[in-house]
This record gives structure tokens, sequence and C-alpha cells, in this order.
């Protein structure tokens, strides 16, 4: 334990931190839930008054109903595949990519430069381009598909593709930053940790799964805890790929479906719920997170 | 001979990664390098017929965007400066202190993440209101500190926890207080997550698009986002301009990361989610 004069010294240090996270952040989270609380919406707009978690029970409704009218456990579900498609590619490029850079390699420096410029440009520049190449007429993507023979795909008219698209561009946009942490922590794995699993005739493939990855772990955890919060709530891209959602809101994840309830139909009160309700499910997923990286601690 | 064969794939992979990254890099190039009659052509070349630097002649000269670029200027380095004094020290805090609610700040930092962001504004918009700070850069600047803080404390504190605590003790028992061990010793060890650090907050400043929509209304306040995004009007978007303005924003950061490129491997050491 620290002695009291250091103690105080920590105070100090956290509390501008402190102080600026609660106010951009901890207030306005406290007002969305007292938002969540009442009836704000189009027609209650100078008059929000409250109404006894009527918001929550409308997304329960929402949650329970499975006559196929609610969107609910579409939007979900497909937060989740987008969540875990755009992981499982940036960990397995971003790895790759630093493996191949961490070998003898002329020009590697070069390389690397290269292979972070998709961190370097402006996401929402990255994003309208990438909308611009899947441009079914004029787009880069559909003309290369023609010149090798390919049939055309018409991207933003299909739920699928359109999806398929946005998920392209978020890949495109996060494989550096785990290649940049990956790289990092190859760096610190020791040579003769190699030597020795060769001599014991250990091949590539056990070499990367007996010593690589376990001394990589602890750089990429907390890169995995991150990453899934931030691709979870990646408004950004699926809103400017797919321009707002098309086809006809189909391509909505649940962050892109609370900025078009609060923003486009008004309906601030049930996007404060809505947005509650998100948090809660991020907060047991990170729980999960901590609970496995416990139990697996060797 | 099978080395030979070695350097062969190595290289293959490595030009699939950097084609896949350059490539819509290119793109916007050979947009903006389109003559005004060409913007919708089906042709693949990079460099397009008759191109001309037409649109960054008139970015530069016709659009405010000099205008643009200075109060981006300024929002991104205040934001990097108050972001690397903010999370240097609260990093530190946070590594090498144990205080009743540290395990509470440390997952209190991650869920500031949680929340959709976007939530946040209309709350935010009213809070600014009250401070005077709505159509200020400084508001703007506070929401982006806030914005790219935890990440920062996150990258500090994990960077702290690979210093020896040793020569920070050494420090102490030489006289030092608390504070000169910190400055003299530490911070001077943790060159690399201070840069990532600044770049991180810099970036955040440089292209935030939402808060900035919200809080600035003045023309002569539009940072270069609100800028570019002012180039798509009802009636047509200025595609080249747009292209040429996309290029002349991200320059700046592709630049910095040139530059910062050997901090940026060694620095990145987020420090675990547990105390």
């Amino acid at each position: 334990m620290s002695t009291r004069r250091e103690t105080r010294l920590a105070f100090w240090f956290l509390l501008p931190s402190a102080v600026v996270l609660l106010a951009v952040v901890g207030y306005p989270f406290l007002y969305n839930i007292w938002i969540s609380l009442t009836n704000w919406n189009m027609f209650h707009f100078r008059d929000p008054s409250w109404n006894n978690f009527a918001q929550y029970g409308y997304l329960w409704r929402e949650m329970t109903d499975f006559s196929g009218a609610s969107d609910f456990w579409r939007i979900f579900l497909k937060t989740f595949a987008w969540t875990g498609i755009n992981l499982v590619f940036h960990f397995v490029l971003g790895l790759s990519a630093a493996m191949l850079l961490n070998q003898k390699l002329p020009g590697r420096t070069l390389y690397r430069a290269l292979l972070i410029l998709p961190w370097a440009v402006p996401q929402y520049i990255s994003a309208l381009t990438w909308r611009g190449m899947f441009n079914a007429e004029y787009g880069a993507v559909n003309l290369i598909l023609a010149k090798v023979g390919l049939e055309p795909i018409s991207w933003f008219s299909g739920e699928f593709t359109a999806f398929g698209a946005a998920i392209i561009t978020n890949i495109w946009l996060g494989f550096p930053f785990i290649m940049v942490i990956a790289l990092g922590g190859l760096q610190s794995i020791p040579e003769e940790l190699y030597e020795a699993a060769r001599i014991d005739g250990a091949g590539p493939v056990r070499r990367f799964f007996r010593i690589t990855l376990p001394m990589l772990k602890p750089v990429l955890m907390p890169a995995l805890v991150l990453g899934t919060i931030w691709t979870f709530n990646n408004l950004n891209v699926i809103w400017l790929v797919t321009d707002q959602g098309l086809p006809a809101d189909k391509s909505h994840i649940l962050v892109t479906y609370v900025y078009k309830a609060a923003f486009f139909y008004y309906r601030y009160g049930y996007a404060a719920a809505f947005s509650v309700f998100i948090f809660l499910v991020l907060w047991m997923i990170v729980r999960m997170y901590n609970r496995v990286a416990r139990t697996e601690a060797y | 001979m099978r080395r030979a064969w070695r350097q062969v794939w190595l290289h293959l992979g490595v030009w699939a990664f950097v084609l896949f990254s350059v490539y819509p890099v290119l793109q916007v190039l050979t947009t903006s390098l389109r003559p005004g009659d060409q913007l919708y052509s089906t042709e693949l070349n990079l460099i397009p017929d008759n191109w001309t630097f037409d649109a960054y002649r008139i970015m530069l000269t016709e659009k405010p965007f000099l205008l643009w670029m200075r109060n981006s200027i300024i929002v991104a380095l205040g934001t990097a400066l108050i972001g690397v004094v903010l999370a240097s020290i609260g990093g530190f805090a946070l590594s090498r202190y144990r205080f009743r609610g540290h395990g509470a700040a440390l997952q209190g930092i991650l869920m500031t993440q949680m929340f959709p962001a976007t939530m946040l504004l209309l709350p935010l918009y009213l809070l600014m209101r009250k401070l005077y700070l709505v159509d200020t850069l400084g508001g703007v600047m506070i929401a982006y500190v806030a914005t790219a803080l935890p990440f920062c404390v996150w990258t500090m504190k994990g960077y702290y926890d690979t210093i020896p605590v040793a020569l920070n003790e050494a420090a102490l028992i030489d006289g030092c207080s608390p504070l000169q061990a910190f400055v003299r010793v530490t911070l001077p060890l943790s060159a690399p997550a201070l840069v990532i650090t600044g770049l991180f907050s810099f970036m955040t400043g440089w292209s935030e698009f939402m808060v900035a929509r919200v809080m600035l209304n003045s023309k002569e306040l539009m940072t270069l986002p609100l800028g570019l995004e002012s180039l798509f009007t009802t009636y047509q978007t200025e595609w080249a301009n747009y292209a040429a303005g996309s290029l002349l924003v991200s320059l700046p950061v592709v630049v910095l990361f040139l530059l910062l490129n050997r901090y940026l491997v060694s620095g990145l050491t987020l420090g675990s989610v547990k105390g």
C-alpha cells in the first residue's frame, strides 16, 4: 500500500481526467437514463413527462414479439454477426501481416508504412470512398469483377450484400490496429524460445500455437476487449457505407438503429432506453471476457 | 533454393496486403485528378485521361479550405496537448498506486466506451450551452479530449506497467519528490506511449464529425470534416473537389504516422483490464 503522501499525488493526477470524463460522458449518461424514463418524442418535444418505464416495456414487447412484425432479433443477431466477423478478420489479417513484417524482408519499413495507411486516413473519408467503390455502375469493385469475368453485384439493393460491403470496409479499416499491437508483441518474444522448440522438433504450426499465440495473449486480450466494444458500437461505417441503412433500413445494427430512432424519428425516450440496453449487453460481454481470462490464467 | 522460394512467398504475401491497403487510397487520387466532365467514368486507369489539378486549385483558392484547416489544426493540436498531459498523469496514478476505487476507476474508463456515443450528444449540447461553450473551438476540444482519453489513459497505464518500479523508487531514495521522480525518471522513459497518446488524440480532433456538427454553427469555425461535408449539396456532389480535399486532409495524418512509425509498434501496450 502506498503512503498517504503518495496517494495524495495519485488523487491529483487522476482528478483532471475524472472531471473531464464525468462531465462529457458521466453526466450525459445519467441524463440519458432520465430521458429513457420519459415519453420524450416528436409529440412531446417541449413537454416530456415521466412515463413509468413505458419505453422499457415497449422494448420488452419488441423483444418478445416473434410474429415477424418486430425487427429486434434480426438487428440484435446482426450486431453480433457484425462484431464477430469483423473481429475474426481483424485478428487473422492483423496477425498475418504482423508475422510477415516480422520476417527479414528488404524494404519492410516501407511495407509497414503502407499497411498502416487504412488506419491513418480519417474514417469518414475511407467509408465514403468505399461506398463509391461499391457503386453498382461506376464503382471500382464491380469494374474489377467485370474485368475478371464475374457478374457485377448490385451491392446496396440486397440486405446481404449491403452488409457484406460494410463488413469489407470495416475489415480494411481495422486490421492495421491489430497488426501494430501484434508487431509490438512479436518483437518482445525471445528468439531462444523458437530455437529451443526447433531443437525439440516442433514444426511451424506447433510453434505458432505453443509459443507465438500464448506469448501474444497478454497484448491481444485487451485489444480484443476494446475491439469488441468499438466494433459493436461502430456507427460511422454502417451508416456511411450503406447510406443510412440501405436497402430500406435493412442493414442496421443496434447503434445505427438507435441513431435513426433518435435523430430521424425523434423517438428520444425510446432511443435512450434502447441505448441503456446496448450498454448492459456490452457490459455483460466484457464481464464474460474477464471471467474467461481469469479462469485461463496460467 | 528453399530460402529463395520462401522470399518469393513472403513478398507475394506482403504485396497482397499492400495492394489491399493502398488501392482505395489510389482511388481517391484518381477521382481527384478527373476533369469535371468525366466524374462518372468506367475506366480503371489510375491516371485518368486529360487529368488536371483543377480540383486542388479550386479547394485551395476558391473554397475556405485553409480556414477549415486552421480550425482543425487548433482543435487537433489542443486535443493532443491536453490529452497527453491528462493521460500521462492519470495513467501513472493507475499504474503505480493502489487506492480505494482503483479497480472501479479502471472499469469506469472501459465503461465510457460502452454507451452509444451519439446518444450522449444531446445532453452534452445542453450542458455545453449552460457553460457558454457551444459554438466555440474550446467546447469541441473538451469533447474530443474525453473521447480520446479512455484509450490514452489505458495505453499510458499499460506502458508504465512495463517500466520497473525500482527506477522510480531509486529516484525517491535519492531525495526526489514523487512528482519530480515522475517527471524526471518515468516520463522520459515513456516516449513511445506518449507519442501514441498524442497521435491518437490528434486524430480524434482531426477527423471527428458528429460532435462538430452539433456544437459548431458558425461558418468561420467549421473544421475540415464539416467543410468536406459542405461539398455534398442537395443538387450535386462535387466529387473531384471532395476527393482532392480528402487527400489534403489525410496527408498530414499520414505524414505524422510515417514520422512516428517506429514509436507506434513499441508504444502500443494496452494494460490489462483488471488492475
